[in-house]
């Protein structure tokens, strides 16, 4: 296309736009395309969806929380108390002469506007729900603007670190379940990174911006995170190097005994305190059996606005890989902390609910299992349909219809066409291609004699059943199979 | 005074100056200094005591789920999914805003009652305000030419609420639709065997359903010699359906003894609407239509109402065993035992206390609802067994050794649940108490 380099500049940014928009089937004319970061789910996406949330939800219950549910918009005054600096990627309402409301985003804030509000002081609880946020979108990553978080917190003042060791049991419950491979739990404490950064004399100004360069040490090599805390944020040298000696060690239960004997850590206050925690927080794992998945790590220092103690991170040990495919690097895929301050920020006087808890960050494990299907060419059955009532014959849509009412009435979850005349190829083959294990036949023949012919769809296998017998030999096959 | 007043004014300053740097999109690193810098103001600043803040309450119109109403609203679900489940419907979901141009011209009048998101300088969108506009979308985007599909999920109308006959801002919508070219009123009649299967199993009361046709009712007022112009809709709804419509209410509110008679209408709707999907296909290629929505807000409002005028006590956790000890210095234990429960799949709890008094934890049962308690004590740990104690009755119900513990609690746990076929005691009467 020789004009193409004679193209205004406004007409190849509209083209590159259009190239780099998400594929979908053709948005010409009427139907527009959806708005940008968000999508459906069609059936295959929420059978996948729905199994996952299955296995994280019943082991929350099995932890004996209660569940909740707040709306999808707060107050904005609410949202913006906590997230001042983070609002510009919150959705506004429009000011229709009410409210000024936002849409949530996340599952916590509403959470301690709810304890504050109700005066709840001890609550374990968990929340299923959707949050958005106006971050650009890397679809590529399963990063969306409308996405669904799977939170359990306990909320309440307790002898320490044993509601924190429970959440960490729960990571470790459901990543396991779920099977996406060997993971790994990171552990630290707040007070150790704000104590370590004190004894090696990281200026207090400088605290964040510190805290997200030694966060990327988990994709970045030391002297790389290293050159960038010296050169890019202006770091004293000798600094960044003490700051090194911490935050290479990782390990279990014997380098938090280290740490206690280090000479400049333990001369902090606020580090002992974390110290001490995370010793006590390692014998609760040992005695719940999981103390191998989880490792002190001293470069674990994300999202620390917010949290007070504990803090924890499950990654994926090794993304899986397997011929063809692509290594996923989606992260972390779940985390979590204690925050014995938020409810205080909400309540009218002040008083504090220590809190501690999780998020498992579920779009990430779709994305993978999504993935995972799509390699090995997987299909998943979008109904649970036992039963196919068919006719070879025509004019017997009356027939049908009140067989496929028997079953309905004794809960046999049952399908037909809606054909008068359905041929009987078609009808198989509808059962064929949506994966409808059993298939009851009536036409003149059984009509006459009285009884039905039940096929299983994978074997062909036909038998003759007595009408009255229908439901029960039905119900037997299912539970057999 | 003047020092905090000073401060605020500082922490409002370095505000802008975050914002500002966001805006001219400045270095990450920059931000995040000045970001630091603004929260150690912040700090400084602490909590005050001298104002609220903020109102503590939800959106006017919008309201939490309670875990006691969630307990009700997860059991409604469940009913309504399996009937839907039963007669072969697939499930989707869409986003929970449009394109506002989407939702623009579907809801004649009601329009006025969309939110709308702020202009924030992307695309104008809107909250959807029901699920079938969404569904006909969803049709014509993806051009599906048939699919059977439940979709549940919340709704958005700015109406002037009524949050004690149900009516809400924000609420749940079952939506249920049959999409395709079939043969006539096939699909049609297996929408209302459903509406019917549904409000049955609820047990809400007796109901009726109502069935009539658009054309009928236009035919009507033609003869009557009523003008086009001079009938009004009745309600968006009408504008879609365009063949038959069904509505489905409750006879009699359910009056019990000392229960107020609830004003509750209709509990579910629905019709055939044939040209809604050709509005949104770029060649105006028509995909019929036909299907029901469940009133699900009104039938938590009647569910809940029954159980307060019962007295039912409503378990809102599923647990099935607390671990206790009888004396000090048994967390371990506690601990080691909770989480062997744990991990065959007993769903247990345990106080998170290093010496709970034994009363405490059975009254913690007693509250709770939990069925089970296993008494760790220094006895039974020289003897190698566990106690397992039915909280109501506080008898002893099984005396296992410890390593056989889970074995036989697992064929235990199974008797206990075949007395009640519901596989979550919903009340505590189910459990006996």
């Amino acid at each position: 296309m020789p004009l193409l380099r004679l193209l205004p500049r406004r007409a190849w940014a509209a083209l590159l736009s259009q190239l780099l928009r998400p594929p979908c089937a053709s948005c010409a004319g009427a139907v527009r395309c959806q708005s940008q970061g968000t999508r459906d789910l069609s059936p295959q996406h929420m059978v996948v969806r729905e199994k996952i949330l299955d296995l994280v939800i019943s082991c929350f219950k099995r932890h004996g929380a209660k569940v909740m549910d707040t709306p999808a918009f707060e107050l904005k005054e609410i949202l913006t108390e906590k997230y001042g600096e983070d609002s510009g990627l919150m959705y506004d309402l429009k000011d229709q002469g009410g409210e000024l409301l936002s849409l949530r985003y996340d599952l916590t804030v509403p959470f301690a506007r709810y304890l504050a509000m109700n005066k709840v002081k001890k609550m374990k609880r968990y929340h299923v729900g959707k949050v958005w946020r106006r971050e650009s979108p890397t679809i590529v990553q399963g990063r969306y603007r409308e996405f669904c978080q799977c939170d359990f917190d306990i909320a309440g003042q307790f002898d320490p670190m044993i509601p924190d060791a429970e959440c960490l049991k729960i990571m470790c419950e459901i990543l396991s379940g779920l099977q996406l491979g060997d993971f790994l739990i990171k552990v630290n404490d707040r007070r150790i990174v704000d104590g370590m950064f004190a004894v090696c004399g990281v200026p207090e100004s400088k605290f964040r911006a510190i805290c997200s360069s030694i966060d990327k040490l988990d994709k970045m090599a030391w002297k790389d995170v290293r050159h960038e805390m010296v050169a890019k944020k202006g770091l004293a040298p000798e600094v960044a190097d003490r700051i090194g000696d911490y935050v290479q060690c990782h390990g279990g239960v014997s380098l938090v005994e280290q740490m206690f004997q280090d000479p400049r850590l333990s001369q902090n206050k606020q580090a002992l305190e974390g110290l001490g925690d995370l010793k006590l927080l390692f014998e609760y794992l040992t005695l719940f059996g999981i103390a191998e998945k989880i490792s002190f790590d001293l470069s674990l220092a994300r999202g620390l606005d917010y949290y007070t103690g504990v803090i924890y991170e499950a990654v994926l040990l090794q993304t899986p890989t397997q011929a063809g495919e692509e290594p996923l690097n989606v992260g972390s895929v779940a985390a979590g902390g204690r925050y014995d301050g938020l409810v205080g920020m909400f309540d009218p006087k002040g008083h504090k609910v220590p809190c501690v808890g999780l998020s498992i960050g579920v779009e990430r494990i779709f994305y993978i299992v999504e993935q995972r299907m799509k390699t090995k060419g997987e299909k998943v059955r979008t109904t649970e349909t036992q039963v196919f009532v068919a006719t070879p014959q025509k004019n017997f849509l009356q027939e049908r219809l009140k067989l496929i009412t028997e079953l309905w009435d004794a809960g046999i979850k049952a399908e037909m066409l809606y054909k008068n005349n359905p041929k009987l190829l078609t009808q198989l083959h509808y059962c064929e291609s949506t994966g409808i294990p059993l298939v009851v036949i009536i036409g003149e023949q059984e009509l006459k004699e009285g009884v039905i012919k039940i096929r299983s769809v994978a074997s062909r296998e036909e038998v003759a059943i007595k009408r009255e017998n229908l439901v029960a030999e039905i119900q037997k096959r299912l539970s057999e199979s | 005074m003047a020092e905090r007043a000073a401060l605020e004014e500082l922490v409002k300053l370095q505000g802008e100056r975050v914002r500002g740097l966001k805006q001219q999109k400045a270095s990450a690193d920059l931000i995040e200094e000045e970001v630091g810098k603004l929260l150690k103001l912040k700090a400084q600043l602490g909590p005050d005591e001298s104002k609220q803040k903020f109102v503590l309450k939800t959106p006017k119109g919008t309201r939490d789920y309670s875990p006691r109403q969630m307990a009700v609203r997860e059991k409604v679900f469940d009913v309504i999914i399996r009937c839907f489940k039963r007669h072969g419907a697939e499930v989707i979901d869409t986003p929970v805003f449009e394109l506002k141009e989407t939702l623009m011209g579907k809801y004649g009048e009601d329009s006025k009652l969309i939110y709308d998101l702020k202009d924030q300088g992307g695309e104008l969108l809107s909250l959807r305000y029901d699920l079938t506009v969404p569904f006909a979308r969803y049709l014509a985007m993806n051009k599906l030419t048939n699919i059977k599909r439940y979709h549940i999920a919340k709704v958005y109308r700015r109406d002037n609420p009524a949050m004690t006959r149900g009516r809400y801002r924000e609420f749940y919508q079952c939506d249920f639709d049959i999409a395709g070219n079939f043969d006539p009123m096939i699909p049609d009649a297996e929408c209302l065997k459903i509406m019917c299967e549904i409000l049955s199993s609820l047990q809400i009361g007796d109901f009726l359903v109502k069935v009539n046709d658009r054309r009928i009712l236009d035919g009507m007022f033609a003869i009557c010699g009523v003008s086009d112009s001079k009938f009004r809709t009745i309600c968006s709804s009408v504008d879609k359906l365009d063949k038959v419509t069904t509505q489905a209410v409750l006879l009699q509110t359910p009056a019990q003894a000392g229960e107020e008679p609830l004003g509750v209408g209709s509990v579910a709707a629905g019709g055939r609407y044939d040209g809604l999907v050709g509005m949104f296909d770029p060649k105006g290629r028509k995909v019929p239509c036909v299907g029901l929505s469940i009133g699900v807000e009104r039938i938590f409002s009647i569910v809940e109402q029954r159980l307060e005028a019962l007295e039912e006590k409503v378990r809102t956790t599923e647990t099935q065993v607390l671990v206790a000890s009888a004396q000090k210095k048994l967390l371990e234990e506690r601990l080691k035992l909770v989480s062997e429960l744990w991990d065959a799949g007993i769903k247990a709890e345990l106080l998170y206390k290093k010496n709970p008094k034994l009363l405490n934890q059975l009254q913690y049962c007693e509250e709770a609802g939990i069925p089970l308690v296993a008494i760790i004590g220094e006895q039974e740990l020289k003897d190698g067994v566990i106690k397992l104690r039915s909280v109501t009755s506080r008898e002893e119900v099984r005396e296992a050794g410890r390593k056989t513990f889970n074995f036989y609690y697992g064929y235990f746990i199974d008797y206990y649940w075949q007395k009640w076929p519901d596989t979550t005691p919903f009340t505590y009467k189910a459990l006996g108490a």
